[in-house]
């Protein structure tokens, strides 16, 4: 293969590149890190462009260089003789030296700079205090000067800071909102705490970015960004709600449905004032985005769960309650009336 | 010494691979076993690819694919890459510095039956229960018993047994490099092969230790129920992370040292012209095997050790860039004002310069703490390290093998089933990892078993593993070149590609004893320098006469076997079986401190290329 072939690939390859990029855009404005939404993403964000921006011009050097030396200094037909065995080169190589370590300062000073700002400690400021605690393979939202506790869908208000304090109780995971920030991990018997800010309103989509056992892919949670008074009034019915014992649901097939809840899944879901912690907070089930963090919210998902949660997420800690196709409906009818809206 | 009294009995076949202890057999046993772990981890890639060439597919399970992650990662690394490299270390680096074989031949061949042995037991476990499946960084508590199956193990047991015989390895070399070099080759005319050998047998003696207590606590909690990991018996999952990344960043440069030095031979040879700046060079490669061991917490930016940590590490980090980039400008200026010949091996060579640049920069980019929040655990890290352990380390050690070969086996490599299996391989690559970049940036986490349809990540991912079937047909590629090649009747010359070091200056392949008579060394490039001045082979050192050669010997093997079967015992807690195992183990040490080996002596009729009288 020649020069020409080498051309031709580098051009192939930026051409392709251009293509991929044309065809999936940055990515999905809910998910995406290239489209940030608050100013921890932005900053970070602003970091990633000024250091893609030196090295994609130190590989413009490079391969300048590069595509030089191969198409000048490759051995012609009938070339003769040894070629001058140069043994280097001082000036070079100090330029090479002082340059990169030059460009090194240039990305240097806003590492550490930025790299503070994000570290800054809002727990006893004016700031949306939440607690994080990660299972397998769901998320658990405590906050804890609203009295409100939920599980899967974090609800934030905008353009508020918000600090996080993150742990685990189990295995480590970590607490990822690409469109918001860079992510922290979760460890068990450790608390880790981090700063976010959503500066839209709307629905973002979180992962666990550790890998966490089989359905660690399946460990998704979504951020519904309110206005302040949307949120205000959101917390004040859930701080209503959660102080008070479980509502009677109305209708015959949810009152079974209840009757069921209440003798099978009490023990580790809380709905309301009561319940255990092991599984998450279904207080206001019916208005999460998805169901189990992944599947759309219909019933027929509901159910689907509810038959085989361990077809839905391998792995995960909920036992097959072996009910029946009645007992099911019940249950679907019954959760999709825990609403706080 | 008389010398037939001492004689070695001839040996055939399997026994003679068994027990041998000759440089030259261990590089192609080493090569053999690599290659077919690399088979077998670029299979678990192909299934992990095919498991993610579409969204919400269902090819393996998700326990399966945590499997297949854990096991393409550790296998990769500690089975696949570090034996082929040292396959090459073994194959060229006493030829490079003019030893008739490493220091201590017998621990050479147990290195090798202890990586062997250590690989196949952790492999095992697919057939015994499950694989291990915490991923190859086996983070705790994931990788405790509460929350992992029975594989963990067999990678706990697995990797102290491999784990001990590259670092008895990595010793041996150190000690070769240092004791064995002929008269006249100091250090700084050592050629950057051996160099990077060298640099990388040392962080192999200081990284592997801190490996082996991480993984001897974790067995304590697996198997005896300490709880070192456990944070709800005091323990801290953090302590883990460092042990295993003090090990983990150094290995970094332990695979990627050796590739540098490959590169820097292969370029020069075949540019025609001697290593641009090789005092920088040298330099280079101490330095960044110095900063490998101050920068292992830039792998746990997101575990929480705070703003001052991470500025630290990061900028520390980022040093390792220039002398990273004096090397790759070292390089450019070395093909400058040469003559550059294309034959596969340097087509390997000099994609490697672009391809490893890229994963060098994003190794700058990653080194942001602020903006690897972003990046880490996502498949940005995965297109990285990608970038760097194949597009860096696979292209050198193809480049090594398609340069060294005929020196290994007698024979050349087929170029035109070489340049096929450049492209294919080359074009895979690219496609495989590019848009990796660009899947992680735009949400989609590492260790996936699958991704949801409606995340945009479908096309990245699709043309991700269109890539794979690139890189498998270039694989396939080389087994067949490998194959013709085997069945060829054509030899290979003792000089083919017109080198500069010693090497080059025996035949090929190279007699049992390397060097009739040690080589006398002038200089850098010492074989270049005598064929400059006209003559015809190299100045010895010493008159012809009888060699002495160290006897071959089935100990390591069975040294092996017994840590083996020990380690089933503890895998099945059954200690009998350990105590049989560890019984065998000790009894060969017994017998070969014992016991006398004097060795024996090819006599100097026996010495078929006489050489030049001294």
């Amino acid at each position: 293969m020649g020069m020409k072939g080498w051309q031709q690939f580098w051009r192939q390859l930026s051409l392709f590149v251009l293509l991929a990029l044309a065809l999936t855009g940055c990515g999905k404005d809910e998910l995406s890190a290239l489209k940030p939404s608050g100013p921890v993403a932005a900053m970070q964000f602003d970091l990633m462009k000024l250091s893609s921006a030196i090295m994609v011009g130190v590989f413009i050097v490079v391969v300048l260089i590069f595509t030089y030396v191969l198409i000048r200094y490759r051995k012609r037909p009938g070339q003769q003789g040894i070629p001058k065995q140069v043994e280097g080169n001082h000036a070079l190589e100090i330029l090479w030296t002082v340059i990169p370590f030059l460009l090194l300062i240039v990305m240097a000073i806003p590492t550490v700079t930025t790299g503070f700002a994000l570290h800054k400690d809002y727990t006893k400021e004016e700031a949306l205090q939440v607690n994080v605690t990660a299972h397998q393979f769901w998320w658990e939202f405590e906050y804890p000067d609203l009295g409100v506790a939920t599980a899967q869908d974090l609800v934030l208000p905008v353009g508020k800071k918000v600090q996080f304090h993150l742990t685990s109780a189990d295995v480590v995971h970590a607490f990822w909102i690409p469109a918001l920030g860079g992510k922290i991990d979760t460890n068990p018997g450790q608390e880790n705490k981090i700063w976010l800010q959503a500066d839209k309103t709307g629905t973002f989509y979180g992962k666990c970015a550790e890998l966490c056992g089989a359905s660690h892919a399946l460990m998704d949670f979504k951020v519904e960004v309110l206005d302040q008074t949307a949120f205000d009034k959101w917390a004040d019915r859930m701080k209503g709600v959660q102080a008070a014992e479980p509502a009677t649901a109305a209708g015959a097939s949810a009152a079974q449905g209840q009757e069921i809840f209440d003798k099978s899944c009490l023990g580790c879901h809380a709905v309301a004032g009561k319940g255990g912690k092991m599984g998450p907070n279904l207080t206001n089930f019916a208005d999460r985005e998805r169901v189990a963090g992944i599947l759309a919210h219909t019933p027929e998902n509901v159910a689907e769960w509810l038959k085989d949660p361990q077809k839905v997420k391998p792995g995960n800690n909920m036992p097959n309650l072996n009910l029946e196709d009645q007992q099911v409906k019940a249950l679907v009818d019954y959760l999709n009336t825990l609403t706080v809206k | 010494m008389s010398a037939h009294a001492s004689h070695a009995p001839k040996r055939s076949g399997l026994w003679d691979w068994l027990t041998t202890v000759d440089h030259k057999k261990i590089a192609i046993l080493y090569l053999i076993a690599g290659g077919l772990f690399f088979l077998v981890g670029g299979f678990e890639a192909l299934l992990i690819r095919l498991q993610l060439m579409y969204p919400e597919a269902s090819v393996v399970g998700a326990k399966t694919f945590n499997e297949l992650i854990t096991m393409h990662g550790t296998t990769m690394i500690f089975l696949a890459v570090m034996p082929v490299i040292f396959a090459l270390m073994n194959a060229v680096v006493p030829l490079q510095i003019g030893a008739r074989d490493v220091a201590f031949p017998f621990v050479n061949a147990l290195s090798f039956w202890l990586f062997f042995f250590g690989g196949v037991l952790m492999n095992t476990s697919w057939f015994l229960g499950g694989a291990p499946d915490a991923g190859w960084t086996s983070y705790p508590t994931l990788a405790l018993n509460q929350y992992s199956g029975h594989g963990v193990d067999f990678y706990v047991l697995g990797l102290q047994i491999a784990g001990l015989g590259t670092l008895i390895g990595g010793i041996n070399f150190l000690v070769t490099i240092i004791n064995m070099r002929a008269p006249g080759m100091t250090f700084m005319r050592m050629p950057m092969f051996t160099w990077s050998s060298f640099v990388t047998s040392g962080l192999i003696l200081f990284a592997f230790p801190a490996i082996t207590v991480g993984l001897v606590l974790l067995m304590f909690d697996r198997l005896f129920g300490g709880n070192f990991f456990n944070p709800d018996a005091g323990g801290n999952v953090v302590i883990w992370e460092h042990l295993f990344w003090i090990f983990g960043h150094p290995e970094v440069y332990i695979l990627i040292l050796p590739a540098f030095g490959v590169i820097s031979e292969v370029v020069s040879t075949f540019s025609k012209k001697r290593l641009f700046g090789y005092s920088s060079m040298v330099f280079a490669t101490a330095l960044i095997g110095f900063l490998a061991f101050m920068v292992w917490a830039h792998h746990m930016f997101t575990t929480g050790l705070g703003a001052i940590a991470n500025t630290l590490f990061g900028l520390a980090t980022m040093l390792i860039a220039v002398p990273t980039g004096i090397k790759i400008f070292n390089w450019l200026l070395t093909m400058w004002g040469g003559q550059i010949t294309f034959p596969t091996a340097n087509l390997w060579a000099v994609s490697f310069i672009p391809t490893f640049t890229i994963g060098g920069m994003t190794g700058v980019m990653l080194a942001i703490p602020p903006a690897n929040y972003q990046y880490h655990d996502s498949y940005f890290v995965v297109a990285h390290f990608h970038y760097v352990i194949v597009g860096g380390l696979v292209f050198g050690l193809f480049a090594g093998l398609y340069y060294w070969w005929p020196k290994m086996f007698g024979k050349m490599l087929n170029e035109t089933l070489g340049k096929w299996n450049f492209w294919t391989f080359f074009i895979g690559f690219h496609l495989t990892f590019f848009p990796q970049h660009f899947l992680g940036l735009m949400g989609m986490p590492r260790r996936v078993f699958t991704y949801l349809k409606d995340q945009n990540l479908d096309v990245g991912n699709f043309i991700s593993t269109i890539g794979v079937f690139g890189m498998t047909i270039g694989t396939i590629l080389f087994l067949v070149n490998v194959a013709v090649t085997a069945k060829s009747s054509k030899r290979a010359p003792a000089d083919p590609w017109d080198g500069r070091s010693l090497e080059w200056s025996i035949p090929s392949p190279p007699p049992e004893y390397n060097f009739a008579q040690t080589p006398l060394v002038r200089g850098l490039d010492a074989f270049w320098i005598e064929k400059m001045a006209g003559n015809k082979g190299m100045t010895p050192a010493e008159p012809l006469g009888d060699i002495h050669m160290p006897s071959p010997s089935f100990l390591p093997f069975l040294m092996s076997v017994g840590l083996f079967i020990a380690g089933y015992g503890f895998l099945y807690h059954n200690y009998v079986v350990v105590v049989i195992g560890l019984i065998v183990t000790f009894a060969c040490m017994i017998a070969r401190s014992v016991k006398d080996d004097p060795g024996y002596h090819i006599h100097e009729d026996e010495i078929e290329d006489k050489g030049v009288k001294a």
